[in-house]
């Protein structure tokens, strides 16, 4: 190791140095010869070599012009050796994952960042949050930059969030053995979204405050269903769930110091641990999901290699074990070292996000209505726009539309790698053409529906308008959310059944989700203007 | 043919006995931090929560006779008074808690789903579950016209007054 150390390094203007650090006390009479050099002497050399020595004492191994220095790069370095020393090929293919996971990380970083920057002059009070935000919009120095990289981020963040779970889906890559890190990625949506909405609440504007009154109404929806059934007396769960989140009967200062606790304390945390966890579990699943190379599976099975101890026991990493090992030599033809060859590509893809946000910072500034007025709500009041696909389901059943739904539709989403367990090639788009036709034809139907009965509900109402003393308890169970649900899930089962596949079921009834999550926030978004009427445009909105 | 290893301890049956202790340990700590996580997450949910009392006196009942509707927009709340006597109905809208606006023929309308009620605050269009509240309206010792907002009474009460 001495010997290639002083090869590799003979260019640089440290080899003496070098010498005499490894050598130390010997080193005098070593280099130069019979006249020993003054201690002081030595010292003053020491002194001027001192900068490039603190450099060495840091980075331990030299340029990374051989495979070997590029390696330890990656592994001697407590935040890069989350990545492997090499990467695969297929893994560095833009297409492979459209860089969606390492976007959606910068976008955490940046929010992490600007959001403690904004906490230096937020003041969480009903009285005060409102003025503060005024301060960091119109007073304190780049402020209102912090704020709109804020919030441009965390738009960002949730679409990306998103975009990275079709990803994951289309391309299977949550098929064994990366079901569980699948779940913990329906957990990080989850938070991301929890992280969003509780943000919306602190500047104590308008819209804050009556997206927030509706956001907890919907936490109290059960009370729907409970209502109906008579027994909420007994079992007022929505009751419950909302005054745990308000803190009070109604949004006021509890809610909001609430809401800022979770917004920059509780959630930030989760969200770490947990994608502590979704990134570990990448590395111990054997790297992103790719089509094999013919070398067999992700572990390799039990290897009889020969040991004093016995024969049915292999290596593991740490300890003599039984079990499977790691596959720790495979496919090195199709690998790069990760220096530069990843660490290049997550660079070029941070500054890339940087500067987009950071244009949409410059030149679009975050909204900031009047201040909060619980006696007169927003008309329309409505939901950031990932939440405004909810906010239409929300519209014909609160519960259904608010917490059945969405529950049913995330918990799904986490069963599938559970339910659909065809070991197929990961990695491939859709899994092939069969699939891409698949999805092709449930956007297509998906877009049908919901075109269609949106267009019928506008035009001919539902059961309240023609029969208007009906229970509550069948608008509950009927209605367009719900009949959305029913006939993406008949049509997942026809296409599992005609297809002879569960990939193909999932590819089916995901495709339905994510389509109609699409087509119905863009329906609320553009088509929705005052009391929720339809309009085709917000320029036919009355004036008031 | 066992191995060294295989024939240590680690490696023979372990008595039922200290299966027994390491199972009851496991289950009582496991216990010990369901109860003390019981008593933890109790701390969101106040005994008493830090807000005004929901009975709010409205003055002397005679402000509001005579008067077909009165609008409290504060107390979020309508004041109706017909030949019976007075009763009051909330604005809250019951679908997700918007303030309710009354229009020219005496009907509701929350602007923020399109929820409609009658003059009775009966639902008669939209989302809502149910209809607008009526509250319980009752006189204070000292006279004047107290609502309690957490008490829901049915739409053919009248305070007499």
């Amino acid at each position: 190791m001495e010997t290639e150390s002083t090869h590799k390094d003979a260019g640089d203007r440290s080899s003496h140095q070098d010498g005499s650090s490894h050598q130390d006390g010997s080193s005098r009479q070593d280099t130069d010869g019979a006249q020993p050099p003054g201690a002081l002497l030595q010292l003053w050399q020491n002194l001027t070599s001192t900068p490039w020595q603190f450099c060495k004492s840091v980075v331990r191994h030299g340029r990374p012009t051989s495979d070997r220095a590029a390696s330890q790069v990656i592994f001697s370095n407590v935040f890069l050796h989350i990545l492997p020393t090499r990467i695969s090929l297929h893994a560095l293919k833009f297409r492979a994952t459209l860089g969606l996971g390492v976007i959606t990380l910068v976008l955490f970083f940046l929010l992490t960042i600007t959001g403690i920057a904004l906490m230096v002059y937020y003041k969480p009070s009903t009285a005060e949050a409102y003025n503060s935000m005024k301060e960091i919009q119109y007073v304190v120095p780049t402020g209102r930059f912090m704020r709109n990289i804020h919030r441009w981020g965390a738009h960002a963040m949730v679409l990306f969030v998103l975009l990275h779970m079709a990803r994951a889906f289309y391309t299977a890559a949550y098929k064994k053995p990366r079901q569980f890190n699948w779940v913990i990625g329906m957990v990080l949506l989850v938070l991301t979204l929890a992280l969003s909405f509780t943000g919306y609440l602190l500047p104590w504007d308008q819209l804050a405050y009556w997206a927030v009154t509706i956001g907890s109404e919907i936490a109290q929806s059960p009370r729907e269903l409970t209502d109906a059934l008579g027994i909420t007396s007994w079992f007022d769960i929505g009751g419950f769930q909302k005054r745990l989140l308000l803190g009070s009967n109604h949004v006021g200062e509890e809610a909001l110091i609430r809401f800022y606790v979770l917004h920059i304390a509780v959630l930030p945390i989760l969200l770490c641990i947990f994608l502590a966890v979704h990134f570990w579990r990448i590395r111990k699943d054997g790297g992103l999901a790719r089509p094999s190379d013919n070398t067999g599976a992700d572990h390799l099975p039990l290897q009889s290699i020969s040991n004093p101890i016995s024969s049915s026991k292999t290596f593991g990493l740490m300890a003599v074990v039984r079990g499977q090992t790691p596959a720790v030599n495979r496919s090195m033809t199709n690998t790069v070292p990760t220096w530069p060859n990843a660490i290049y590509a997550i660079a070029a893809l941070s500054m890339l996000t940087f500067a987009v946000v950071l244009c949409l910072g410059l030149c679009f500034d975050a909204p900031l209505k009047e201040f909060a007025n619980p006696n007169v709500p927003e008309n329309p009041a409505k939901a950031p726009w990932y939440f405004l696909g909810l906010q239409e389901m929300v519209s014909y059943s609160a519960f259904m539309g608010g917490v059945a739904i969405p529950a049913i539709v995330v918990l799904g989403l986490m069963l599938v790698p559970y339910l659909d367990r065809e070991q197929e090639e990961a990695g491939v788009w859709f899994s092939g053409p069969l699939g891409k036709r698949i999805c092709l034809l449930s956007a297509l139907l998906t877009t049908v529906v919901i075109v269609g009965v949106l267009a019928f509900t506008i035009n001919f109402g539902w059961l309240r308008n023609w029969y208007p003393n009906i229970p509550q308890i069948i608008i509950t169970f009927v209605n367009p959310g719900t009949l959305f649900l029913v006939i993406f899930m008949v049509w997942s089962f026809a296409v599992t059944k005609r297809t002879n596949s569960t990939r193909m079921g999932a590819l089916a009834i995901f495709t339905c989700f994510f389509v109609a999550f699409i087509i119905l926030t863009y329906f609320a978004t553009v088509h929705r203007g005052p009391n929720w009427d339809f309009y085709w445009s917000q320029s036919d909105w009355p004036v008031h | 043919m066992k191995t060294d290893l295989e024939k240590s301890p680690r490696f023979q049956q372990t008595q039922q006995r200290r299966d027994f202790l390491g199972i009851a340990a496991a289950w009582s700590a496991i216990a010990t931090v369901c109860v003390a996580l019981m008593g933890a997450l109790r701390l969101p949910i106040p005994w008493a929560f830090p807000e005004s009392s929901r009975r709010v006196k409205l003055g002397s009942p005679s402000l509001f006779q005579g008067i077909a509707i009165t609008q409290l927009p504060e107390e979020r709340l309508w004041i109706f008074s017909d030949s019976q006597g007075l009763y009051a109905m909330s604005a809250i809208c019951t679908h997700l808690g918007c303030v309710v606006a009354r229009q020219e023929n005496g009907s509701f309308f929350c602007p923020c789903h399109g929820s409609r009620f009658d003059a009775q605050g009966k639902v008669v269009k939209g989302p809502a579950p149910k209809g607008l509240i009526h509250l319980a309206l009752t006189l204070s010792t000292d006279g004047q016209l107290v609502v309690d907002h957490d008490k829901e009474v049915g739409s053919d009460v009248r305070l007499q007054a």
